[in-house]
C-alpha cells in the first residue's frame, strides 16, 4: 500500500523547509495565541487584534501568490485577472456568512439587507443552500474551478498566451467586476457583503474565533506550501516547467500542454478561491473592487517582488509588500503609489528573481569572498 | 408717445379699405356682464384681424368708451369708432367700460395671441412659444389662420403642434378623430405625448379616436425608435472615434515592440491635463481669445505626451525587450507613478475643462435627433488624426522603417534600419497621439488623476481585436466596438452592454488569436 498523499508531499521536502513549515505552524498556532490571549494590551509582546486581522489577511495573499506562482513560475502564464477567482471564493462564503447574520440585520428580516432594500421578496435562486455550511464550502472551490476550466479550456486549445492571454484575463475580470457592481445581479451591488454576525454559530468579532481563522489561515498557507512543493517537484512539475520553457519542444516530445496548463490554471483558480473565503471573515467585507484591475496585477508584484519560480518567494513578497502597504498608507498615503509603482519597475528591471534570487546572489558573493 | 403712435395707424388703416371687425362684437365689448365681453374679446382674437389688436390694445389701456351705442377709442380731445376707425367727434359724457381682473388676463391673453400676425418673426416665435401653455378649443381658427401665413419652419412646427392641441380639445368626436389622423404622420416626441392620454378610456371617450390615437402613437413611435437608433448609430461613431484615438498609439508601439504600455491611458489623462493647463494659461493671461485655447493645446498635448513617452521607452522599456510579460508590470508601475504624480501636481479631484463656445449646440437633425458639434469635432478629429497617422506610415521614410521593424525586426536590423532609434520614435509618436486622444476626451468627460485607467482596457481590446500592425485593424476594431456597443446599450442598458462587449472579444480572440486583420507570414517562437 502507498503511503497517504501527505507523507509523500512532506518527504518531498529538504529536512530546512520541514523545519521552517513546522516553525511557522509553531508561531502561528502556539505563540501568536498565547501572546493575544495571555499577556495584558499593555504588554510590549500583546499581539494586538489589528496585528492579528493584518497577518491573518496577509497570509491569504499569501496564498493566492502561491497559486500566482504556481502558474506564472512554474508555467510562464502571466493572469492579470487573478481576482476574479479570489472574489469568487470569497463572495460563495460571503454569501454563508451573509445569512448567518439571520434576523439581526438592520431590517430584521430573514434576508440579507440589500435585498430588503432591493424590495426583493425571496432568495434569487443561486443562494439556495447558502446557509449550509458544507454546501458553500463547496462552492468555495467548485465556482471558481468551474470557470478558471471552461475559459482555461478555450483559451488554451487556441494556444493563446503571453500578453493576449494575460490581456484576456484583465478583460474577463474587469467584466465579472462589472457584473457585480450592478445590484440586479444580487451580491450587493457596490457595497458587497459586510457587517457579518456569526461564522457557524460563534461571534465573528471575538477573540477566539478570530484565533481560529487566523489558525485555519496558517494552516492552510502551510499545506499550500507543501502541496505545492511536492507538486512542482514531481513529474507534473517537471513538464509544466518545461511547457514554460519551450513549450513546441514539449508538442512535438508528444505531451499535449493543453491538460498541463489546465490542470495547473483551475487548481490555481481554486487556491485563490480558498483564498478569498479565509479572507472574507477575517477582513469582514467583499466587495466588487476585489476584482478591479489594480487589485489583480498587484497579486503579480507580490509574486514578482519575492521571486517567482520559488515557493518561498511569493509568500515573502506577500509579507513585504502588503507590511510595507500597510505601513505607507498609515504614514505616508501620498507616497505609497510612487513606491508601488517604482517597485514594479525596480523588480521587473533589476531583480527578475526577485529578493530570493537577491539573498542568494548576496550569498554567493559572500561564499567568494571568503 | 404711443397715443400718437396709434393714431397713426388708425388713419393708415382708416386709408386702407378692409373687412372692419364685426360692429355688434365690438358692442359687446361694452356690455355690462363680463362674460359677454370676455367671450367677445375671443371671437374677436379668433378673427386673427390685426385691427382687433389695436381695439383690444385700447381696452387694456382703458381708452376704450361707450357713447351713443357705439364703442369709441378715446385718444385724449380726438375720438374714433372702435369698429371702423373713423374719426367721431369727441363725446360730451363718455361712459367708461369697466376692465376687471379677469378681462385684463383675457385681454392680455388675447393680444399675446394676435402678436402670432405681427411682422417681425421674434415676436411671432416668442408668442407662440407663450402660447403653448394654455391653447384651448376655441383658439383653433386663430391658430389654423396664423398657420396659413407663416412662412418660418420653427414657429410653424410650434403653431401645428398648438393647432392640433387645440382641436384635440375640441367637443366634436369627428373634430378631433381629424386632428389625431393629422398628427399620426409627425415623429416629434412633444407629439407623442400630447396623444398618450387619448389612447386611455380616461381621456378619449370616443373609442373610434381613441382607436385612431393608439395607431397613431404607434406608428410615431416607430419612427421615434428609428431616429433613435440613428441617434445610437452616431454616438457609436462618436464613441468609436474616441476608442480610435485611445488605441491607435497603442496600436503603433505594440506593432513595432510587441508589448502592451499599461500607461497608455495616463499617456491620454496627459493629453487631458494639457488641455487644462493651455485652458488656465488662456483665462490668466488671453482672456479675450479663450474659445481658441483649444486648437493652441494640440501641440503641447502631442510633444508633453510624446517627451513622458521617449523618457518611459529610454529609461524603462528599452531595457526589457524580449520580456513582454515583465513589460506589463513595469509599464503598470509607470503608470501608478503617472497618476500620483498627476495628483501631487493637479489634486486629487477632478478639474473643470470648459467645451469652447463654438463647440456647444449641435445641428438638429430631426425632433429627438441632435447632434451635438462636440461629438462631431471628435469625430471629425479622429479622421484627421488617423490621415495624419496614414500618411506617415504610409509615404515617409520613418513610417516605412517603423513598417519593416514591425514585419521583422531582424531582418530590418541587417539592411541599416536604425532599429533602437526607430522604437523610440515609434514609441513617442504613439504616445503623442495618446496625448492627443486625451485632449479630446477632455472636451466630454471627466479629467483626473484616474481618468486613464477607465480606457486602457477598452483601448487593448481595441488593438486585441483588431489586430497587430495595421491601422486598418484598429479602426474597424474601434468603430465597430463603438456602434456594437451603443445599439446594445439601446435595448440592454450600459453595464450589460459592457459586459457582453468583454465577453464578445474573449469569445472572438478564441476563434481569431491573430486579431481581424492579421500580417501574412509565417512565424515561429
Amino acid at each position: 500500500m502507498r503511503e497517504p498523499l501527505i507523507f509523500r508531499m512532506l518527504s518531498a521536502l529538504d529536512a530546512r523547509a520541514r523545519l521552517g513549515v513546522a516553525a511557522f505552524l509553531a508561531v502561528a498556532l502556539g505563540l501568536v495565541p498565547v501572546l493575544h490571549l495571555a499577556l495584558p494590551p499593555e504588554s510590549a509582546f500583546h499581539v494586538s487584534t489589528y496585528a492579528i486581522t493584518l497577518l491573518g489577511k496577509i497570509m491569504c495573499y499569501a496564498i493566492v501568490a502561491l497559486a500566482m506562482d504556481l502558474i506564472w513560475g512554474y508555467g510562464g502564464i502571466l493572469s492579470l485577472g487573478h481576482g476574479i477567482f479570489f472574489a469568487l471564493g470569497g463572495y460563495a462564503f460571503g454569501m454563508y456568512l451573509m445569512r448567518q447574520i439571520g434576523r439581526d440585520g438592520s431590517y430584521q428580516s430573514d434576508l440579507p439587507d440589500f435585498m430588503v432594500f432591493l424590495d426583493w421578496k425571496k432568495l434569487p435562486w443561486y443562494w439556495t443552500g447558502s446557509d449550509s455550511f458544507l454546501w458553500v464550502a463547496l462552492l468555495v472551490v467548485v465556482v471558481p474551478a468551474l470557470v478558471a476550466f471552461v475559459f482555461g479550456y478555450f483559451a488554451f486549445r487556441s494556444r493563446i498566451k503571453g500578453v493576449y492571454f494575460s490581456i484576456i484575463t484583465q478583460a474577463l475580470t474587469y467584466a465579472a467586476m462589472l457584473l457585480f457592481f450592478r445590484n440586479e445581479t444580487g451580491f450587493g451591488g457596490n457595497n458587497g457583503f459586510t457587517d457579518f454576525k456569526r461564522v457557524l454559530g460563534y461571534s465573528i468579532t471575538s477573540s477566539e474565533t478570530r484565533l481560529v481563522l487566523f489558525g485555519v489561515t496558517a494552516g492552510v498557507l502551510a499545506l499550500t506550501f507543501v502541496f505545492a512543493r511536492w507538486l512542482v517537484a514531481s513529474k507534473f512539475g517537471r513538464v509544466l516547467t518545461a511547457i514554460r520553457d519551450a513549450e513546441s519542444r514539449v508538442m512535438f516530445i508528444g505531451y499535449d500542454p493543453l491538460w498541463f496548463k489546465l490542470f495547473i490554471w483551475t487548481l490555481s483558480a481554486v487556491l485563490c478561491g480558498i483564498a478569498g473565503a479565509l479572507y472574507v471573515p477575517q477582513v469582514g467585507i467583499i466587495n466588487p473592487s476585489e476584482m478591479s484591475v489594480a487589485n489583480s496585477i498587484e497579486i503579480a508584484i507580490w509574486v514578482a517582488v519575492g521571486g517567482r519560480g520559488t515557493l518561498i518567494g511569493p509568500i515573502v513578497g506577500a509579507f513585504v509588500v502588503n507590511l510595507a502597504k500597510s505601513w505607507f498608507t498609515v504614514s505616508f498615503p501620498e507616497y505609497w503609489l510612487f513606491f508601488l509603482g517604482l517597485l514594479f519597475i525596480v523588480v521587473t528591471l533589476l531583480l527578475p528573481q526577485g529578493l530570493v534570487g537577491l539573498w542568494h546572489t548576496l550569498r554567493r558573493a559572500k561564499g567568494a569572498r571568503t | 408717445m404711443f397715443k400718437s403712435l396709434l393714431a397713426l395707424l388708425l388713419l393708415a388703416c382708416a386709408l386702407t379699405a378692409r373687412a372692419a371687425p364685426d360692429p355688434a362684437l365690438v358692442r359687446q365689448l361694452a356690455d355690462d356682464d363680463s362674460s359677454v365681453k370676455v367671450a367677445a374679446i375671443q371671437k374677436l382674437t379668433q378673427t386673427g384681424d390685426p385691427d382687433t389688436v389695436r381695439i383690444l390694445q385700447a381696452m387694456a389701456d382703458d381708452a376704450l368708451a361707450l357713447a351713443g351705442g357705439k364703442v369709441l377709442i378715446v385718444d385724449g380731445d380726438k375720438a374714433f369708432d372702435a369698429a371702423t376707425g373713423a374719426p367721431v367727434k369727441a363725446p360730451e359724457n363718455p361712459e367708461s367700460i369697466t376692465v376687471n381682473n379677469r378681462i385684463r388676463g383675457e385681454l392680455a391673453n388675447a393680444l399675446a395671441a394676435l402678436k402670432l400676425f405681427d411682422a417681425d418673426p421674434a415676436v411671432r416665435l416668442d408668442s407662440a412659444q407663450k402660447l403653448q401653455s394654455k391653447v384651448s378649443a376655441e383658439m383653433s381658427p386663430l391658430l389654423a389662420k396664423a398657420l396659413e401665413k407663416e412662412t418660418d419652419a420653427k414657429i410653424k412646427a410650434l403653431l401645428t403642434l398648438s393647432h392640433a392641441q387645440a382641436n384635440l380639445a375640441n367637443a366634436d368626436p369627428a373634430a378631433r378623430l381629424a386632428a389625431v389622423r393629422a398628427l399620426s404622420g409627425s415623429s416629434s416626441p412633444s407629439v407623442k405625448s400630447l396623444l398618450q392620454p387619448l389612447t386611455e378610456k380616461a381621456g378619449e371617450a370616443d373609442s373610434k379616436v381613441r382607436y385612431a390615437a393608439i395607431s397613431a402613437v404607434k406608428s410615431i413611435d416607430g419612427r421615434l425608435s428609428m431616429t433613435e437608433n440613428l441617434g445610437r448609430v452616431f454616438s457609436g461613431l462618436s464613441l468609436g472615434s474616441i476608442l480610435l484615438l485611445g488605441a491607435l498609439g497603442l496600436a503603433i508601439t505594440y506593432g513595432v515592440m510587441g508589448i502592451i504600455n499599461m500607461a497608455h491611458g495616463e499617456l491620454l489623462m496627459i493629453g487631458a491635463y494639457s488641455a487644462y493647463a493651455t485652458q488656465s494659461l488662456f483665462r490668466a493671461y488671453l482672456p479675450d481669445a479663450i474659445d481658441w485655447y483649444l486648437p493652441a493645446a494640440i501641440p503641447l498635448a502631442f510633444f508633453g505626451a510624446a517627451l513622458v513617452g521617449v523618457v518611459m521607452e529610454r529609461t524603462v522599456i528599452r531595457w526589457l525587450y524580449g520580456r513582454t510579460l515583465e513589460t506589463l508590470l513595469a509599464t503598470w508601475g509607470l503608470s501608478l507613478i503617472l497618476i500620483q504624480a498627476a495628483r501631487v501636481l493637479f489634486g486629487a479631484q477632478n478639474v473643470e475643462v470648459a467645451n469652447p463656445s463654438w463647440m456647444s449646440g449641435g445641428i438638429e437633425l430631426m425632433p429627438n435627433l441632435l447632434l451635438p458639434w462636440n461629438r462631431i469635432i471628435i469625430i471629425g478629429f479622429a479622421l484627421f488624426v488617423l490621415a495624419l497617422m496614414w500618411v506617415l506610415m504610409n509615404r515617409t521614410r520613418l513610417g516605412m522603417f517603423v513598417r519593416a521593424v514591425t514585419q521583422n525586426r531582424a531582418m530590418a536590423g541587417c539592411v541599416g534600419v536604425p532599429t533602437s532609434r526607430i522604437d523610440t520614435l515609434a514609441f513617442a509618436l504613439g504616445a503623442g497621439i495618446a496625448g492627443l486622444g486625451g485632449l479630446a476626451l477632455s472636451q466630454i468627460s471627466n479629467v483626473g488623476p484616474d481618468m486613464g485607467q477607465g480606457y486602457i482596457v477598452d483601448a487593448v481590446m481595441v488593438v486585441v481585436l483588431g489586430g497587430v500592425g495595421q491601422l486598418a485593424g484598429a479602426v474597424w476594431a474601434a468603430l465597430g466596438l463603438g456602434v456594437f456597443a451603443k445599439l446594445l446599450e439601446g435595448w440592454a442598458g450600459a453595464v450589460i452592454a459592457k459586459i457582453v462587449v468583454l465577453v464578445f472579444i474573449i469569445i472572438f480572440i478564441q476563434k481569431r488569436p491573430q486579431g481581424l486583420f492579421a500580417l501574412k507570414g509565417r512565424f515561429v517562437d
